[in-house]
């Protein structure tokens, strides 16, 4: 157990690969208790989310979850957050958001939604997350809800129950596999957890950390707040332009027109090496022998069996197969441009 | 975590191992330290020939999650390398205290290890990690 943001979180249960490669070929039980959760009620609910984030809230159909980002006067990212509007409540909204920015995120959205009829009150501590990842996720929790798995789709959510316990499921995850995130009662968590232990033994099913939880979600090219997203980091940088709708009216929506009229500086891309070194956060990119960018995450990928990296490189360098390098301690190692993402799942 | 740390040699405190064999002193990391780092992928070992100071970097040993700095327990002048572990990082993960040796030393002057820990300071040590 290691503290992170407060929390006291699995970061390893044993090996890191292996833990990452299990999740790929069967499945992997998660604890996520230290994520944020919020709901977003009143009136004013959706129209304050509209507000909040850059994504088009009033699109979102009941049932339906949307990635979206939270940000700043200045187009700056205060933090990445999935919206859930309710199945049932149809007017409300549940956030998830990242544990290391939950009180930051918290104050922000009360102060913007209560001018706007919007309540955000946060039920981190009394709301569990646990989420199953893998390919095997729908086999193992199926028979223990109560509505059929199998008509959940993507990006989905339903209110229901597991193993007789009242929870929300949602078909979402961060590992680029097929899986769920399960919302239940704190006090019914380790239930909840153990049952799912006990019954998806056989099936595959093991407790992973949140080490591997990085690796998987590297290898499926998704952002992590403080590597690929900060508030100096602009979302059009990080290639996640497709989750901004200028026109819906949010935080910074001018600023963020001007960086897409005026195109990034920098951009993301991927990176792979033939090196054995693990190219890490802030590791200077290179190419001609100068520094002409940084690493944002770096890791060993299992399947790709080499290391790799996203890089924020100006636009000329960013090209599939230009060749660049990374230095570690003053020793420059190869490395090249790979398209992100580095593992699609087939599907 | 629990350390089988063998009582023929002694240890430092940021998990190497140092073996007195015929005057020379044989190093390398314990159990602990491998499973601490898990999953190695990168070893850098001075070559043969090379002065290394006690208490300092003579090495880097690399996993998935971080770089290590791998300490030096004497002054010395570096005798032998174990030039395979860097493509057997295996052999350092499954026997640490024997096939993963990294370098021996060859200590100026009377070198001696009376400062280190034993074994059992070592695995008191350890259980804390």
């Amino acid at each position: 157990m290691v503290p992170f943001s407060g929390w006291d979180m699995p970061v390893q249960y044993g090996s890191i690969l292996d833990e990452a490669r299990h999740v790929r070929a069967k499945c992997g039980l998660f604890d996520l208790c230290h994520m944020g959760r919020f709901r977003v009620t009143g009136s004013g609910a959706e129209t304050a989310l509209q507000r909040l984030v850059t994504n088009n809230v009033a699109k979102i159909k009941p049932g339906v979850i949307r990635y979206a980002l939270l940000t700043k006067e200045d187009g700056g990212v205060l933090d990445d957050v999935l919206v859930y509007r309710d199945p049932e409540r149809t007017e409300e909204f549940f956030v998830v958001v990242n544990a290391g920015n939950c009180d930051r995120d918290l104050e922000w959205m009360q102060t913007h939604a209560a001018p706007l009829g919007g309540t955000v009150t946060d039920h981190t501590s009394e709301l569990a997350m646990i989420a199953l990842q893998g390919p095997a996720s729908e086999s193992i929790l199926n028979p223990h809800t109560g509505k059929d798995l199998a008509e959940l789709g993507y990006y989905k959510w339903i209110h229901t129950r597991v193993f007789d316990i009242e929870v929300s499921v949602s078909r979402t995850g961060y590992t680029g596999e097929d899986g769920f995130e399960i919302y239940c009662p704190t006090k019914q968590a380790v239930r909840i957890w153990d049952a799912l232990v006990e019954t998806g033994a056989a099936l595959g099913l093991l407790p992973i950390g949140l080490a591997a939880r990085d690796t998987l979600r590297l290898e499926a090219g998704m952002a992590l707040y403080g590597h690929e997203l900060s508030e100096s980091i602009n979302p059009y940088e990080a290639g996640l332009g497709w989750a901004v709708k200028l026109k819906s009216g949010f935080i910074g929506a001018e600023v963020l027109a001007a960086v897409k009229e005026n195109g990034p500086a920098r951009q993301l891309v991927g990176l792979e090496t033939t090196s054995r070194r693990v190219p890490r956060q802030d590791y200077p990119v290179i190419a001609d022998g100068e520094q002409i960018g940084f690493v944002a995450s770096g890791t060993f990928s299992p399947v790709r069996d080499c290391n790799i990296a996203t890089a924020f490189v100006p636009p000329d360098y960013a090209g599939v197969g230009t060749q660049l390098g990374f230095r570690v301690r003053d020793k420059d190692e190869p490395a090249s441009v790979v398209a992100l993402p580095f593992y699609k799942r087939d599907s | 975590m629990a350390s089988s740390a063998p009582s023929d040699r002694k240890y430092l405190a940021s998990h190497e191992w140092a073996k007195d064999q015929d005057g020379e002193i044989v190093v390398g990391i314990t159990d602990v330290a491998v499973e601490l780092l898990s999953d190695l992928v990168y070893i850098d070992l001075p070559p043969v020939g090379k002065k290394v100071t006690q208490g300092e970097v003579f090495g880097e040993i690399e996993s998935v999650k971080a770089v290590s700095d791998l300490v030096a327990p004497v002054n010395g002048e570096v005798t032998a390398s174990n030039e395979d572990l860097a493509d057997h990082l295996d052999d350092l993960a499954q026997d640490p205290f024997d096939k993963g040796w990294m370098i021996r030393i060859k200590p100026d002057g009377e070198a001696s290890l009376d400062a280190l820990m034993d074994a059992a300071a070592y695995v008191k040590h350890a259980a804390v990690e």
